[in-house]
């Protein structure tokens, strides 16, 4: 497989762009780089961040999405994360929620560990994969203007679970780094939502 | 087939169903064992409870966690060899003390015929145990209704993350 062009789009841009009119979308996070972006965009209490269970962002968002029907939900990860649980692209396909979108915030790279290049990288589609899965909606986007659409175009229902794969330039910026009591955390998440604690 | 008429002693997977939906279970994640086929066709009939085939165990435990985050309560059934797949992700049950009931039906400890399936089954309750969970085990239907209901109490009452093995003397041997 061949390397793709690299992309010039700044990650903390793209995930504010992307954020800024979430309403009441409730948004799970990935190990490790995306939950600084998305930290970045402001610490809220529908915010769910993960620090570990590398693999198991998009699968919270499908548990929390059957939970939730009425309200949106958005699993922001990285490639590498997504990537080892390229299984559960099946199991939402399967499972078919209306009410869940992936979005892969992808720098071709394991970020956290040294910049080692991943599987995305070396022309692994996740998008390609997502719609063989049976997804509703999949799209690659490269530019702020693109992103913009997105930012848009997710408020929107949908018929099933959607992927959108964000390229975006292989780089660290400063860490912004939320709490990493996942009880507090958790109990915070489930409080917004009126649930109490034990 | 000839199939034996269910009788209160063989019939146990009508009764965790019962236990699980009393305890007001809303969705259920499985990797199929031939020992929880029938709990799972009556969860996957009930459109009440969300039901979700996994490609790996793992998966579930993440699911389980999610399904909490938005106030439901899930169980997570598989068999021994799956629960080598979950170590890491039980990481997010462990450390966010998620409650967690997994069910899992025991291979490769009573007249068992493939040994591959040997060496997961022993080390199924020292892993479970090294990354945090509390491990119940059953080996007559009697004490594994009673231990299910003890388990789904302590998992969503009191935040607890359990495994329920369930001895494959219950299950009976897999016919080859």
């Amino acid at each position: 497989m061949s390397m793709s062009v690299p992309s010039q789009l700044d990650r903390r841009a793209a995930v504010a762009a992307l954020l800024k009119n979430r309403k009441d979308k409730l948004v799970v996070s990935g190990l490790g780089s995306p939950t600084y972006d998305l930290h970045a965009t402001g610490d809220r209490d529908d915010n769910f961040y993960l620090w570990g269970a590398m693999g198991g962002a998009a699968l919270i968002g499908l548990g929390l999405a059957q939970a939730q029907p009425g309200k949106r939900v958005l699993a922001l990860t990285g490639d590498g994360e997504q990537l080892m649980g390229l299984g559960g692209i099946a199991t939402i396909g399967v499972a078919h929620p209306r009410n869940l979108d992936i979005v892969v915030i992808d720098n071709q790279h394991f970020g956290e560990t040294g910049m080692q290049a991943s599987h995305t990288g070396c022309g692994v589609d996740l998008t390609a994969i997502a719609t063989a899965c049976g997804f509703a909606a999949t799209a690659t986007l490269r530019t702020p203007e693109e992103v913009q659409k997105l930012a848009t175009e997710i408020a929107e229902p949908a018929d099933g679970p959607r992927l959108f794969v964000i390229k975006v330039k292989a780089e660290n910026p400063p860490r912004s780094l939320p709490s990493r009591d996942a009880v507090f955390i958790k109990n915070r998440f489930r409080a917004h939502l009126g649930f109490a604690a034990a | 087939m000839h199939s034996p008429k269910p009788t209160p002693e063989t019939d146990w997977p009508s009764e965790l169903y019962r236990i699980l939906k009393a305890a007001g279970v809303k969705q259920m994640s499985y990797v199929p064992d031939a020992g929880h086929s029938q709990l799972i066709r009556m969860f996957s009939a009930d459109r009440d409870v969300t039901t979700n085939v996994l490609t790996t165990e793992e998966e579930g435990i993440a699911i389980a966690a999610g399904a909490w985050l938005g106030g439901q309560r899930s169980v997570l059934l598989m068999q021994s060899s799956g629960v080598g797949n979950c170590i890491n992700m039980l990481s997010l049950s462990a450390i966010g003390r998620f409650p967690l009931l997994m069910l899992v039906t025991m291979r490769g400890e009573w007249a068992e015929f493939n040994p591959w399936q040997v060496p997961m089954s022993r080390a199924t309750q020292p892993s479970l145990e090294a990354i945090g969970l509390k491990v119940m085990r059953a080996e007559t239907a009697d004490d594994l209704v009673e231990t299910v209901e003890s388990a789904a109490s302590f998992a969503y009452e009191s935040d607890q993350q359990i495994a329920v093995l369930i001895g494959q003397r219950l299950i009976g041997k897999k016919k080859w």
